[in-house]
């Protein structure tokens, strides 16, 4: 805490006499022991208690020290105002032809321009309304002109209206950055050179706040934006400033609209020229843009790619279904002359067959005869004969090819009309054993 | 938060988190203390949280909800945060969600989903949604992320406590800066006003509140707050005074419906009792009657009736006179006299009562302010006190870092020596051997201190004797016919709060004895009508360093007395 002070209006006791002390000062006790509490860590007088305990200050110490804070404190908010020089020239100006001047130059803050705060105008007047007050001067002993204050005045006026600061801020020849030139571009930094230019003209966009021209880093989708933005740049540059005076006496009407009329076919007329230099200007930089160059034939390169891809890969697919075709023809092919071959072989063995079967039934056959068709001793009746043959040939319809063969077999080992007979009889017995014949269906070989 | 650690994107406010109401403020940018009403104007929010279908209603829209869907609405969740369940009092919550044993902690079993499935809810991420609301609330009203608070708690909050509270207010994206203590918060609102002067005073702080009382003896030296006694009360309670209110209507009900049953044991039927006795309560702080109305109240019978201030004061008279017992218990337990006390400030939603201000202004000496809304016209509303003083200290420390905060409040810093006797000058009067003592320092001021008196010389100027001394507190009661002024015996002088109350029948003074003389200084050769100034420094080594000088004069007198030990004089 500062200094906290009581006033006490009782008096004091008058000294007594004989009271003597060394230097007028005699201790006598001293504090009795104090309690120890917790003060609470809230309010700014705590602040200040707990600045001085940690940093071990004693009251006026602190009082110093805080003091000094805050004087500098009051010299950083002056140490961002350093003035500018002012040109002899501009101090000889007269307040009439103020549409001539340099606002910003008669207030000494030429460094801000279109991005000098409200504020900062504010405290710009007011040095220079005290280094340049007609008093003053006239204190000092010179004239009393006051034209150059006129000047300020009015150049606070247009610049803290906002309307007019624009108006003036639109035809501010200092603060237009001119465009390189091609070759200047070739030579220089692109994105220096031109990004300055853009900085520039985006002040007058309504739309903020206006996309950076970047660098060569900056993506495709950035550029695009950029430039987009630019081709559809919405301004609100006006050329009022510019306006001839219209005549203000009410003699001459005609005249007064003529010159209305003038301002505002002039006004159009370097509205649009503007319009067409931002759009020149807009088309020079992305002519000389290398990213867009980059883009295209990284682009193209793109599409290349993918065409050739495509066409490689139909190429691909041809070649494989031809192949595809040629195998299955091939296939079809061998396919059919195995068929062939398979069938021819089948006959021949069929016809064989055959061969030996009637082959084998010749036999048979014979071997009836050599067994003198079942009958005993002695010539065979025709009756007999022809039973015999019946019966056999039932047999060899009842047999298929290869039980023909084994008969066949059997039968050529077989020597001797009964053993021949006995041959036919077990085939017989074999045949009603498998219930092909009915018993007793044979006659001759019961 | 991507801003938590940086002092430079904090936004902090305010908070009051209260058992039964929290607030919210912010410091404007002219350092006046605003309280931020939610998006339904309440400004004193109250703290209950209500779930129908799974939406999630807050403050007063949640409040209405006890009537119809009261096992879903949760309410008196404060106190019961980083507790054990068998330590918490759940009676304030008998007509709402119970608390219940969950794990290490309480938890409500409330169906806060769309679902048809009782959840439950710890009562940490309770307090998490409900400081979310209130960040809402203050971010909406602000147009800015809130990402930082200071907040205040009872000064019983234990560690665990505040360990909960900070970090539920973690989990809904505050940094709690500081946690201060309610009664000193207040101090703080009505010191902070720009008419406010820094004086030596010591006031007590009664914050009456819904579920608990507290009271707290705060001894403010030059602007650095000390508590000096604290007493907590869950008996004597604002709805305490709502039960009386309850009873009164509830009877009056039954006379006129006889055949009806009683609304008290019909759970519909209490809690639109207590909502209307609640409302009802407020309207008598403003009127000196009020309406109550409420709509089937039981069996479908319809209830109007009305009640007068007097009525009411009669009935709460018990609760009142409690009240005041209560505060003055508070300050015996301080060791002081009501005389000391130079301020009474009642906090809390139940200090707008007009009979408990009057009854506490009664139980104190005339020298002792009441600050409440019925006897001052300048008091702070008593419900915004504690957010105020939370907004202001974070206005104060929301550029500090976080650690800067904590070592500033770390006991290392906080703990100090505290005076435990007056010093002063002996003044003369009629008396020429002792004079009348004068405090420069009081009693309780928090070493180091530095303070200066500027003391009036005899008419005729000349040489004088200066001599400093501790003083002792007496409180003198003298008989009501003995003139006091002709009092000898003992020096009577006024300390500077302390006013003349020689008119008055009973009388009770205060004044001091002498306890031991410290030093003894002369000046010589005062002017005519010249003045004296005395400024003494005592260190937190109880050393004394004190310059006597007469004022405009040059030179003077230096005198150090060295702490504890005999004294040795040096120039």
């Amino acid at each position: 805490m500062a200094s906290a002070s009581v006033q006490i209006n009782l008096p004091l006791p008058v000294l007594p006499a004989g009271w003597t002390a060394e230097k007028d000062f005699k201790p006598i006790g001293s504090l009795s022991h104090a309690t120890d509490r917790n003060i609470e860590p809230v309010g700014p007088h705590f602040l200040a208690h707990a600045r001085r305990k940690r940093h071990k200050r004693t009251f006026s110490e602190d009082d110093r020290i805080q003091a000094q804070a805050n004087v500098k404190k009051i010299e950083d908010d002056d140490e961002g105002e350093i003035s500018e020089p002012e040109d002899p020239l501009m101090l000889q100006r007269e307040a009439k032809d103020w549409k001539g001047q340099d606002h910003y130059a008669v207030l000494g803050i030429t460094r801000y321009r279109w991005r000098a705060t409200e504020d900062q105008i504010k405290r710009a007047h007011r040095r220079k309304v005290l280094k340049h007050h007609p008093d003053k001067k006239a204190a000092k002993g010179g004239t009393e002109d006051d034209q150059f204050f006129k000047c300020i005045q009015k150049a606070t006026e247009v610049l803290l209206d906002p309307v007019k600061r624009r108006q003036f801020d639109s035809v501010d020849e200092a603060a237009e950055v001119e465009p390189p030139t091609k070759s200047e571009t070739k030579k220089g930094n692109f994105y220096k050179l031109w990004g300055k230019v853009f900085e520039a003209e985006g002040r007058f966009s309504r739309q903020q706040p206006v996309p950076k021209l970047g660098n060569e880093k900056s993506s495709k989708e950035e550029v695009e934006n950029f430039y987009n933005f630019w081709y559809s740049f919405d301004s609100w540059r006006t050329f009022e400033y510019l306006d001839e005076d219209v005549p203000d006496d009410n003699e001459n009407r005609d005249q007064k609209r003529h010159v209305e009329r003038k301002n505002q076919n002039a006004r159009r007329k370097k509205k649009t020229e503007d319009t067409a230099r931002l759009r020149k200007l807009v088309d020079d930089a992305l002519a000389l843009d290398e990213r867009i160059k980059l883009f295209r034939q990284q682009e193209n390169a793109h599409k290349n790619k993918r065409r050739l891809e495509k066409e490689a890969e139909q190429k691909r697919l041809a070649e494989e279904a031809a192949k595809a075709k040629e195998e299955e023809a091939r296939l079809q092919a061998e396919k059919e002359a195995a068929e062939k071959a398979s069938k021819a072989d089948s006959k021949k063995a069929k016809e064989a067959a055959k061969n030996a079967a009637k082959k084998n039934k010749r036999v048979i056959r014979g071997a009836v005869k050599d067994a003198n068709y079942f009958h005993g001793a002695g010539d065979a009746p025709a009756s007999q004969i022809d039973s015999a043959l019946n019966d056999v040939d039932v047999i060899i319809a009842k047999l298929d090819n290869e039980e023909i063969a084994a008969l066949t077999a059997k039968l050529s080992g077989a020597k001797g009309p009964d053993a021949i007979k006995q041959v036919y009889q077990e085939e017989v017995k074999q045949l009603i054993g498998a219930g092909k014949l009915k018993e007793g269906e044979l006659k001759s070989l019961s | 938060m991507s801003a938590e650690n940086d002092p430079a994107q904090r936004v902090a406010i305010g908070i009051s988190f209260g058992n039964s109401y929290s607030s919210i403020g912010y410091t404007t940018g002219e350092g006046r203390a605003e309280v931020i009403a939610n998006e339904d104007g309440d400004r004193q929010i109250p703290s209950i949280l209500s779930y129908v279908e799974g939406e999630e209603l807050h403050g007063g829209q949640a409040k209405t909800q006890f009537v119809r869907n009261a096992k879903n609405t949760v309410a008196y969740f404060r106190d019961f945060l980083g507790q054990e369940f068998k330590s918490i009092d759940a009676t304030p919550c008998h007509e709402s969600a119970h608390p219940l044993e969950h794990e290490s902690t309480i938890a409500f079993k409330v169906r806060d989903s769309a679902e048809d499935k009782e959840n439950e809810v710890t009562v940490s991420d309770v307090t998490t949604r409900h400081l979310k609301r209130l960040r809402n609330s203050a971010a909406y009203y602000l147009g800015k992320e809130v990402n930082a608070a200071v907040v205040t708690v009872p000064t019983n909050f234990s560690n665990a406590q505040k360990e909960a509270l900070n970090k539920a207010a973690k989990e809904a994206g505050i940094e709690v800066l500081q946690f201060i203590n309610e009664p000193v918060a207040a101090v703080l609102a009505y010191d902070a006003r720009p008419e406010a002067k820094l004086a030596d005073k010591i006031v007590v702080v009664a914050d009456l509140g819904g579920t608990r009382s507290d009271v707290a003896v705060v001894a403010s030296r030059g602007g650095i707050y000390s508590i000096l006694a604290t007493l907590h009360d869950y008996e004597v309670t604002g709805l305490k005074l709502d039960q009386v209110l309850i009873d009164y209507f509830a009877k009056e009900f039954l006379k006129k419906h006889k055949s009806a049953g009683d609304p008290r044991e019909d759970a519909r039927g209490l809690a639109k009792l207590k909502l209307e006795c609640e409302a009802v309560k407020k309207a008598l702080s403003i009127g000196t009657s009020a309406n109550f109305s409420v709509e089937s109240l039981v069996g479908g019978i319809d209830y109007t009736a009305t009640i007068n201030r007097t009525r009411y004061d009669l009935l709460g008279n018990k609760l009142f006179s409690a009240f005041s017992r209560l505060v003055l218990h508070a300050v015996e337990k301080a060791q002081l006299d009501p005389l000391d006390i130079t301020e009474v400030i009642l906090a809390g939603g139940n200090a707008h009562t007009p009979k408990i201000a009057s009854t506490i202004q009664n139980a104190f000496p005339e020298t002792t302010t009441v600050l409440a809304p019925s006897t001052s016209t300048t008091a702070i509303n008593p419900s915004e006190l504690s957010v105020r003083g939370a907004s202001i200290q974070a206005s104060l420390i929301q550029e500090f870092e976080l650690e800067d905060i904590t070592q500033s409040s770390h006991p290392v810093v906080t703990v100090t020596p505290h005076l435990s006797h007056a010093v002063g000058v002996l003044c003369i009067s009629g008396d020429e051997t002792n004079g009348v003592f004068h405090a420069i320092v009081d009693a309780e001021t928090p070493l180091p201190v530095r303070r200066t008196a500027i003391i009036s010389t005899p008419r005729e100027g000349g040489d004088v004797l200066i001599k400093l001394a501790e003083g002792l507190r007496h409180i003198k009661v003298t008989k009501p016919e003995a003139k006091p002024k002709k009092e000898k015996d003992e020096d009577d002088s006024d300390d500077s709060d302390d006013d003349e109350s020689d008119e008055e029948e009973e009388l009770r003074e205060k004044t001091w004895k002498v306890n031991n003389v410290l030093s003894e200084a002369a000046i010589k050769g005062v002017k005519k009508g010249g003045k004296v100034e005395v400024q003494i420094n005592i260190g937190v080594d109880l050393g004394v360093n004190a310059i006597y000088r007469e004022v405009g004069g040059k030179g003077g007198v230096r005198g150090i007395i060295a702490g504890g030990k005999a004294a040795n004089g040096s120039a």
